[in-house]
């Protein structure tokens, strides 16, 4: 048999509560950089001008929100989670998340100072 | 038939008959478990001026104000929508549906065609949904989770070409079959197997496998009967029976079509399996119906307030927002999603406030597409069922109602969760139809000719409930379920985030009974 052989399997072969899929997570995000980031995930939520949305509920804002100053909050989030935000700790890999960390602070108007790095994701998980 | 490695037949042997690791992640995902239901409630009389207030008229909210109402309570569901239902919904023609961010989709279907973006099936033994729905006399169909001429399909496989389910389910049990008679033959199994039984498992393998009378698993009549045959028997003079070739043991394994056979196999996607004729919001809107007036539309509830007396909601009006109202009960069933729930101020304890706030929901994507002709069953003798693929759009199901019809058909063209789903939610509704075309017509050619219209829900933007399902993990349930679903003070929470049966409307169902009995003890109590 050939080394390394990889198989391709089909997503569905256990159904999970509703889901049919074993364990829902579907193949790796292959996009990377910050703002590949940004446009493949999160703006299904924050929306592509990172100004949120509201309905019963509302996505954030990420342009303009003060509690982006804080570098680690915004890591911290995106790694675990909170009140609605799906942790993306399990999802993506530590460069994905301090890229994209990284990218909201410093676009759609936020000039917030300071980076996080692979490190401090790692730190988190 | 080459051998192949233990490692290979373990993993295919593992996937198709569930191993341990994947009993964990199906009970981590509620799965595993039966429904509590255990027959109709009856509630005793409350003291007189009894009053709750529901917030949500999903199928939780209303199963409750049903059996509530019932108990002579009085009732009041507060709901975000301008329609019963939630999550259990269905899109036709002529509707309109608006997501986060804007998009507004309008459905092109011809009458008769639906989509269901949430759910969809109900399995026979969710029998509170089912007794509700036979309560309120929605008619059930069959519901198809097996079709043995769908296919399984995967873009790197036996040249991207889709493969019936009958043949590869057929090969795999015939080669496992095989290789499990041989090895019994050559005495390997002793350990586990007596010589007197050695026989009877071997007529078993036989049997099951579908092997010829040398226990082997070839081309000819037996094999044929179960994968199908080249040219099928027939009457007449002519007549002539061509048997089919089935796959080596080795493109078989390395395809990985052997995951996409097990689904079926499943207690919660074993037949039978219910939908309810026209569409499963069928359920919510007669759930509606029965609660008339009791259910107050357009209203978006943002804050929950109790004190020793009762609890005071506020809500504006979820159209036009304007000034606040408010409405005032002695006790409170909340049901809205805690993606939600989790950013209107309530007063409740810490621990119900952290266990709602680590609750995310999945997310989850569904898209209807409505073709010119049925042309999977004109073309290709599929009627109903589903066909699992390794593209991004995973399943694709087939109209299970008006089969032989001449007309339209919608097709479900992708229903998927974890990654995929999340990076549809990111497009528009557009892309996601041409994701789901792109994928499907490798599997249909016939798409691009026949395509009309379609539609598109990605549930982290439906906008009254932010994703598809509560996402709990085995530690978090460990950690927080019991303090999601404890009553604290007069309020307490039902919906199918607060039940063992994540993602299911029986989930639901079996909370909000659970949440109405133990509030009714609580009125009652001496
Ligand atoms: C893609 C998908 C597939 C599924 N497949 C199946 C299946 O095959 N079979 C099955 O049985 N189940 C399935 N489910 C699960 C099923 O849909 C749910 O379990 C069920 O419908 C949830 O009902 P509920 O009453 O608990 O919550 P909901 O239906 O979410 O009810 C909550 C209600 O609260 C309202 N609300 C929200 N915010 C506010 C606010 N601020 N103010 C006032 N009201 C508000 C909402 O509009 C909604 O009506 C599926 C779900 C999805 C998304």
């Amino acid at each position: 048999m050939m080394r390394g052989f990889c198989v391709v399997t089909l997503l569905m072969a256990v159904p999970a509560s509703a889901a049919d899929t074993p364990d829902m997570r579907g193949a790796p995000f292959a996009m990377q950089g910050g703002e590949a980031v940004y446009r493949g995930v999160c703006q299904g939520c924050h929306m592509a001008d990172a100004k949120g949305a509201s309905g019963a509920g509302t996505y954030p804002a990420l342009a303009g929100n003060p509690k982006l100053a804080e570098p680690g909050y915004v890591l911290s989030m995106v790694m675990n989670g909170h009140r609605g935000m799906p942790p993306f700790g399990g999802q993506f890999s530590n460069g994905q998340a301090a890229d994209v960390v990284n990218f909201v602070r410093s676009h759609f108007g936020n000039h917030y100072k300071g980076k996080v790095t692979e490190a401090d994701a790692q730190a988190l998980r | 038939m080459t051998a192949p490695s233990r490692r290979s037949l373990f993993q295919m042997i593992g996937v198709v008959a569930g191993s341990a690791a994947m009993y964990h992640a199906m009970t981590e995902l509620g799965y595993a478990e039966g429904s509590s239901f255990e027959g109709p409630i009856k509630l005793s009389r409350p003291p007189a001026g009894s009053s709750v207030l529901i917030l949500g008229a999903g199928v939780a909210g209303m199963v409750a104000a049903m059996e509530l109402r019932d108990a002579g309570y009085q009732v009041r569901l507060l709901e975000y929508n301008a329609r019963p239902g939630g999550r259990n919904w269905s899109l036709y023609g002529g509707d309109t549906y608006t997501e986060l961010g804007g998009a507004t989709q309008q459905v092109r279907f011809d009458p008769g065609q639906y989509l269901n973006p949430g759910p969809w099936r109900l399995p026979f033994h969710h029998r509170g949904i089912l007794h509700y729905a036979r309560r309120l006399n929605v008619a059930m169909e069959p519901f198809i989770q097996v079709n043995y001429n769908a296919y399984v399909h995967s873009g790197s496989a036996y040249g991207g070409k889709p493969q019936r389910y009958r043949q590869i389910q057929a090969d795999f049990h015939g080669h496992v079959a095989e290789l499990l008679a041989k090895s019994a033959k050559q005495n390997a199994l002793d350990q586990a197997v007596t010589k007197e039984d050695r026989e009877i498992l071997m007529q078993a393998l036989q049997g099951w496998g579908a092997l010829d009378q040398n226990y082997e698993y070839k081309k000819g009549f037996a094999s044929s009967m179960r994968r199908g045959f080249d040219v099928d028997p027939g009457g007449g003079i002519k007549s002539v029976t061509l048997p089919s070739e089935p796959s080596a043991l080795s493109d078989l394994l390395r395809s990985g079509l052997w995951s996409g056979i097990a689904a079926g196999h499943n207690y919660e996607l074993q037949s039978t399996i219910f939908q309810p004729r026209g569409g499963m919001g069928m359920i919510g809107k007669a759930m509606g119906a029965e609660l008339g007036p009791l259910i107050e539309y357009n209203c978006k509830v943002t804050d929950i307030r109790q004190d020793g007396q009762g609890v005071t909601v506020s809500y504006v009006d979820s159209r036009n927002g304007g000034g606040r109202r408010t409405a005032q009960a002695q006790w409170c069933i909340c049901t809205i999603p805690t993606p939600i729930l989790a950013q209107i101020p309530m007063n409740v304890g810490p621990r119900m406030k952290a266990a709602i706030d680590q609750l995310p929901y999945l997310a989850a994507l569904k898209v209807g597409l409505q073709f010119k002709r049925r042309f999977w069953e004109e073309d290709e003798q599929i009627y109903g069922g589903i066909t699992y693929t390794s593209l991004p759009s995973t399943t694709i199901s087939y109209p299970m109602w008006d089969y032989y019809a001449k007309g339209k058909g919608v097709l479900l063209g992708a229903y998927t969760f974890g990654r995929p789903a999340y990076l549809a939610a990111s497009k528009s509704p557009e892309e996601r139809i041409q994701d789901a075309m792109r994928d499907g017509a490798k599997i249909h050619p016939q798409y691009p000719a026949e395509y009309e219209n379609g539609v598109a829900v990605a549930w982290h933007r439906v906008p009254w409930a932010m994703g598809c399902q509560g996402a709990w993990t085995d530690e978090s349930r460990e950690q927080h379920y019991n303090n999601l679903c404890a009553l604290d003070g007069r309020i307490v929470l039902a919906n199918e985030h607060a039940s063992r049966l994540a993602g299911w409307q029986e989930g639901s169902v079996t909370s909000a009974l659970d949440a109405v009995t133990r509030l009714h003890a609580r009125v009652v109590q001496p």
